[in-house]
C-alpha cells in the first residue's frame, strides 16, 4: 500500500514540473501562437544557471533559484525581441526553425562552458519526512509545495493586477485588445518572461533529484508540448491538468509496466488522442 | 555580373557541375576527400526528401532523421541479422519506409501546421526510444556490425570508396532530376499551393490528405533510401543515427542551401560539409554557429543562397528588360483602366 | 442556381448562421451585406465546403452539396477568393496561376516520372488556361512578373485570375475590392460585370462598399447575427428599415 502511495507521490512531483513547464509553453502558445521549441533550451539554461550560482558562486538555494529565473526571464525577453517579433508577419514556418535554431545556440553555448557530463546539483532539503511509514523526501515536497505556490501567484497576477488583465485580453482577443489600446509589444515581452521564470523554476526545483546536462531539456520540453495539445492552448487549468495525468501516467505506469519505456507513455497517449481526434482534446475553434 | 550569372542558369552549367562530380575522385588530394564527397551526397539525398514535404508542401517534418535511422536499420539488419544480401534488402528498406511514412501520414498530416511539426518530433523521439531500447529487435545500444556492402555481382567492389562514390553519385544525380520534374509538373504545383494555403488549395479543387501523405511517403522514401546506402557504407550503425540533432542538421543544409528550390539541397549540404571539414575546430562550436545561422536566415533570407540568387536573377532580368517594351505596357495599362471605367 | 435551404451553423453554443434561405439565380450578381460579425465569411464556408452546416441544405444546379468537402465542391464549379491571398511570392504572375486548372486533370506521380503524353497535354492546357484567365482580368502584361512586384490591385485581379482558371459556375468574392481606391473598385466592378456578361458566371460577393454593391448588384442579401434580416434589389434594401436599424443601431455589438 505504501509503495502504491510512493508512486502517488513521484505522479505528484512529476506533474508538478510538467505542470510548470507546460505552463509556460502553453502561455507563449495560446497569446502568440507560437509553438516555442526553444523552451526546453530555456529550462535548461535555468537550471545550469541555479547550478552556476550555486556551485561555482557559492550562493545559497533560493538566491540561486531567484537569480536564475531573472537570468532565464531576460533570455526569454531578448527571444521575443530579436527573434519572434521580426517574424510575426512570416509563415508560421519560420518561426519554428527560428526556435529550432535557438534551441542549437543555447545548448551549444552551455555546452561550450560546462561540457556535456551530467552533474548534480545539491540543495538544503535533504532530509526525508515520515508519514507513519510513508517517505517522503523533502525535495519532492517542495517541488509540489513550489508549484503550487507558483500557479496560485500567477493565478493571482493575472486576474488580480492590471498587467495580468492585458494579458488575458489578449489571449482572448487581439483585435480587441488593440482597440482597447493594449500594447501588444508589452504583452509579448511579460509572456516570454514568464515562461521563462516558471521554467528557470521548475528546473531549480528539479534539478537536486535529477541531474544537470545540456539535453535535460529534449524530454521535457516534448511532454511539455503533448501536455498543452491535450490540455487546450493557452488554458492554464488546462496545463496543470495534462501535467497531473502525464506526471501519474508515467509514475504508474514506469513503475507498475516498464521502466524502459516510461518516457513513451506520454507519446503513446499524443499519438493516440490526435488519430482519433485532430484538433486536440480541447478545440475552441480555428486556431 | 548578371550576364556571367546567367551563365550558371544555363543546362551547360549543369553538365559541367555533373562532369566535375564525375572527375572529382581523379583530383581529389586523397581517398578520405572522396569519402567525405561521398558522405555529402548521401545526406544530399536525404535532404532532397525533407525539401519535398517542408520545401514545396510547407510542412516542418521533425521525422525526418528518423526515417533516415529506419532505412539504416532495415537494410542492417536484413543483412547482418537475416543474411540477406544488399539489394533485396536496399529494396527492403525502401519499402519499409514508404510503408511508415504512409502509415505516420495518414495520422500525422491530418493535424494542421504547428501541430503536426510538434506531432513528427514526438515521432522522431519515438523512433529512437524504440531502436534504443527494443534490443531484441535492433540490438539496441551495442548498434548493429558488419553490414553487407554494396553487391558488385563480380564487377566492382563497393567496399572501396571510389566506386561507392560513383554509386551514390547515380542515385543523387537521379534524386535531383526527379526534384525538376517535379517542380515544374502540376504535381509540384498542387504541392507549392498546399505550402501557400490549405484552405485556397481546397478551394482549387486540391484533395489536401491524399496529396500531403504522397508528398510525405516520397520524402520519407527518399530519406530511407539516403540511410540504406549510409548503412552500406559505414557498415556499423547505432541508435546514434536516429538522433534528432541530425534532422536539425538538415533543416539547416536545406535553409542554407535555398528551400524549395531544386539546387538548393545540393549545394547547403555540399557546401556546409565541406565548410566543417576545412575548419576542424568549427565542428565542435557547429551549433553555436549554426543556431544563430538558422535565425538569420529565417529572417532576412528565408529562401537560402540559391532563392535569394534566383530572386536577385529574375529581378535583374526584368529591370534590364529593352525600356520601349515598358512604356508601351505602362500606355496599354492606362487605355485598358480607362475602357473598364467607360463600360 | 444555388439554393441554400434553412441552414444553420453553431460553433459550441453559438449561432454563426441562423436558419438561412436564399437562392441566387445564374447569371446574376449577387451581393452579401451585413455589419461585423455578421456571419457572412461564414456563410460562404458552408457554400464551399470548409466547415459543414449544422443543419439545412445547400444545392448546386440541384446537386446536394451540404457535406461535400471543399476540394469536390471546387469541382464541381464553385470558384472563391479570399480575403487575403497567399501567393507564391518569389514565381511569377503565370507560375501561380497554372496550378488553377488542376482540379480538371488527372496526371498523378506516374505521369511525372515518365512525363507521358497526358502530363505534357495537361500542362499545356493548364498554362493556355492561366494565360487566357490572365488576359480576361487584363493582367497580361504583368505575366512575367514575381507576385513580390507587383501592386495590392493588381494582387486582388491575380486572386480572381485563379478562381476563374478553374473553370467555375460560380465564383464567391470575399470583400474584393477591399482595400483598394475609389478608381480601382469602379475596375472591380467592372471586371465582376465582364464575368458575368462574357462568361455567364454567377457572382456572389461580399462587400461592405455600398456605392459599389447598390450600383452592382442584381439581388442583396442582408446578414446580421447569422440570420437572413432582408433579401431584394439594391432599391428595396437600401430603403427597407431594418436594414438601415440593424447597420445603425448594431454597430456597439458589432465592433466587441
Amino acid at each position: 500500500m505504501s509503495l502504491f502511495l510512493q508512486q502517488i507521490i513521484n505522479g505528484l512531483t512529476l506533474g508538478s514540473i510538467y505542470g510548470l513547464v507546460a505552463l509556460g509553453l502553453t502561455l507563449v502558445y495560446g497569446i502568440l501562437h507560437i509553438p516555442n521549441f526553444a523552451h526546453g533550451a530555456l529550462y535548461m539554461v535555468g537550471a545550469f544557471m541555479s547550478y552556476f550560482f550555486m556551485v561555482d558562486l557559492g550562493a545559497h538555494y533560493w538566491i540561486a533559484m531567484a537569480g536564475s529565473a531573472a537570468v532565464v526571464a531576460v533570455l526569454a525577453i531578448l527571444c521575443e525581441r530579436l527573434v519572434f517579433h521580426p517574424l510575426r508577419h512570416s509563415p508560421p514556418i519560420h518561426d519554428k526553425i527560428a526556435a529550432i535554431g535557438i534551441l542549437l545556440f543555447l545548448e551549444a553555448v552551455v555546452q561550450m562552458f560546462w561540457g556535456s557530463d551530467f552533474r548534480r546539483m545539491s540543495s538544503p532539503f535533504t532530509g526525508i519526512m515520515n508519514f507513519d511509514g510513508l517517505i517522503i523526501p523533502e525535495q519532492r515536497l517542495l517541488i509540489i509545495a513550489g508549484a503550487f505556490v507558483l500557479v496560485v501567484a500567477l493565478q493571482l497576477f493575472l486576474r488580480k493586477t492590471m498587467t495580468g488583465a492585458t494579458i488575458i485580453a489578449m489571449a482572448q482577443s487581439r483585435e480587441g485588445a488593440f482597440l482597447v489600446g493594449i500594447d501588444a509589444n508589452r504583452v509579448a515581452m511579460m509572456t516570454f518572461a514568464i515562461s521563462g521564470m516558471l521554467a528557470a523554476f521548475a528546473a531549480t526545483l528539479y534539478a537536486p533529484i535529477n541531474l544537470v546536462y545540456p539535453a535535460m531539456g529534449h524530454l521535457v520540453i516534448m511532454k511539455a508540448f503533448v501536455i498543452i495539445i491535450l490540455g487546450g492552448m493557452g488554458s492554464v487549468p488546462g496545463a496543470i491538468a495534462g501535467g497531473m495525468i502525464i506526471g501519474f501516467a508515467e509514475a504508474l505506469g514506469g513503475f507498475y509496466i516498464s521502466t524502459s519505456y516510461k518516457d513513451i507513455i506520454a507519446f503513446g497517449l499524443l499519438v493516440l488522442i490526435l488519430s482519433v481526434r485532430p484538433q486536440g482534446l480541447f478545440a475552441k475553434g480555428a486556431h | 555580373m548578371f550576364k556571367v550569372a546567367s551563365l550558371l542558369m544555363t543546362p551547360a552549367a549543369k553538365y559541367l557541375m555533373l562532369a566535375f562530380a564525375i572527375l572529382f575522385p581523379l583530383v581529389a588530394a586523397n581517398e578520405y576527400q572522396v569519402y567525405v564527397m561521398a558522405t555529402a551526397f548521401v545526406w544530399a539525398i536525404a535532404v532532397y526528401g525533407l525539401n519535398i514535404i517542408t520545401g514545396f508542401c510547407g510542412q516542418l517534418n521533425l521525422a525526418h532523421g528518423g526515417f533516415f535511422a529506419i532505412g539504416a536499420y532495415t537494410l542492417g539488419l536484413l543483412t547482418a541479422d537475416y543474411g540477406w544480401s544488399f539489394w533485396p534488402a536496399f529494396l527492403g528498406a525502401l519499402v519499409m519506409t514508404a510503408v511508415l511514412g504512409f502509415l505516420v501520414g495518414i495520422v500525422s498530416l491530418r493535424l494542421k501546421e504547428h501541430y503536426f511539426a510538434i506531432f513528427t518530433l514526438c515521432v522522431g523521439f519515438i523512433i529512437y526510444l524504440l531502436i534504443d531500447k527494443w534490443e531484441e529487435l535492433t540490438h539496441g545500444t551495442i548498434g548493429v556490425r558488419d553490414i553487407a556492402a554494396p553487391y558488385g555481382f563480380g564487377l566492382v567492389d563497393f567496399t572501396d570508396t571510389t566506386p561507392f562514390y560513383y554509386l551514390v553519385l547515380a542515385f543523387l544525380v537521379f534524386a535531383i532530376w526527379f526534384m525538376g520534374r517535379l517542380s515544374k509538373s502540376l504535381l509540384g504545383r498542387t504541392f507549392i499551393a498546399i505550402r501557400n494555403g490549405d484552405e485556397l488549395a481546397q478551394s482549387l479543387g486540391i484533395n489536401l490528405m491524399r496529396n500531403k501523405v504522397l508528398a510525405f511517403v516520397l520524402s520519407t522514401t527518399y530519406a530511407g533510401l539516403a540511410g540504406a546506402l549510409y548503412a552500406g557504407m559505414v557498415r556499423f550503425i547505432g541508435p546514434e543515427e536516429a538522433n534528432i540533432n541530425h534532422t536539425f542538421d538538415m533543416i539547416t543544409y536545406l535553409l542554407v542551401g535555398g528551400i524549395g528550390t531544386i539546387m538548393g539541397p545540393l549545394l547547403g549540404t555540399v557546401g556546409i560539409v565541406w565548410i566543417t571539414q576545412s575548419l576542424q575546430f568549427l565542428e565542435e562550436y557547429r551549433m553555436i554557429i549554426f543556431g544563430p545561422l538558422l535565425v538569420l536566415l529565417v529572417i532576412f533570407f528565408p529562401r537560402g543562397i540559391t532563392g535569394s540568387f534566383l530572386t536577385w536573377m529574375h529581378r535583374k532580368s526584368q529591370a534590364l528588360a529593352p525600356t520601349k517594351k515598358r512604356q508601351e505596357n505602362k500606355v496599354n495599362t492606362a487605355q485598358n483602366r480607362e475602357a473598364e471605367s467607360n463600360a | 442556381m444555388l439554393k441554400v435551404e434553412n441552414v444553420t451553423k453553431m460553433f459550441g453554443g453559438l449561432a454563426a448562421v441562423s436558419d438561412v434561405s436564399v437562392e441566387f439565380e445564374a447569371g446574376r450578381i449577387n451581393a452579401i451585406i451585413g455589419p461585423n460579425g455578421a456571419g457572412k465569411s461564414t456563410f460562404f464556408n458552408l457554400i464551399s465546403g470548409l466547415h459543414q452546416p449544422t443543419s439545412g441544405r445547400i444545392l448546386l444546379d440541384g446537386v446536394d452539396v451540404t457535406n461535400l468537402p471543399s476540394d469536390r465542391v471546387a469541382r464541381l464549379g464553385v470558384g472563391r477568393t479570399f480575403q487575403t491571398t497567399n501567393l507564391f511570392e518569389q514565381a511569377t504572375v503565370l507560375d501561380n496561376l497554372i496550378v488553377g486548372h488542376r482540379l480538371r486533370t488527372k496526371s498523378g506521380l506516374w505521369d511525372v516520372l515518365i512525363n507521358s503524353k497526358r502530363l505534357q497535354r495537361e500542362e499545356k492546357a493548364a498554362r493556355d488556361k492561366a494565360m487566357e484567365a490572365l488576359e480576361f482580368v487584363g493582367l497580361a502584361h504583368v505575366a512575367g512578373q514575381f507576385i513580390a512586384d507587383i501592386t495590392q490591385e493588381e494582387r486582388k485581379r491575380v486572386a480572381f485570375a485563379l478562381a476563374l482558371a478553374t473553370d467555375p459556375k460560380i465564383v464567391l468574392l470575399d470583400e474584393p475590392a477591399a482595400g483598394v481606391n475609389p478608381e480601382e473598385t469602379v475596375g472591380f466592378a467592372a471586371l465582376m460585370r465582364k464575368m458575368v456578361d462574357e462568361k455567364g458566371l454567377t457572382v456572389c460577393l461580399i462587400e461592405h462598399k455600398m456605392d459599389m454593391i447598390m450600383s452592382l448588384a442584381d439581388k442583396i442579401m442582408v446578414l446580421d447575427h447569422g440570420e437572413k434580416i432582408a433579401e431584394g434589389t439594391p432599391e428595396e434594401v437600401r430603403n427597407n428599415p431594418v436594414v438601415i436599424e440593424a447597420y445603425l443601431g448594431g454597430d456597439e455589438d458589432a465592433a466587441a
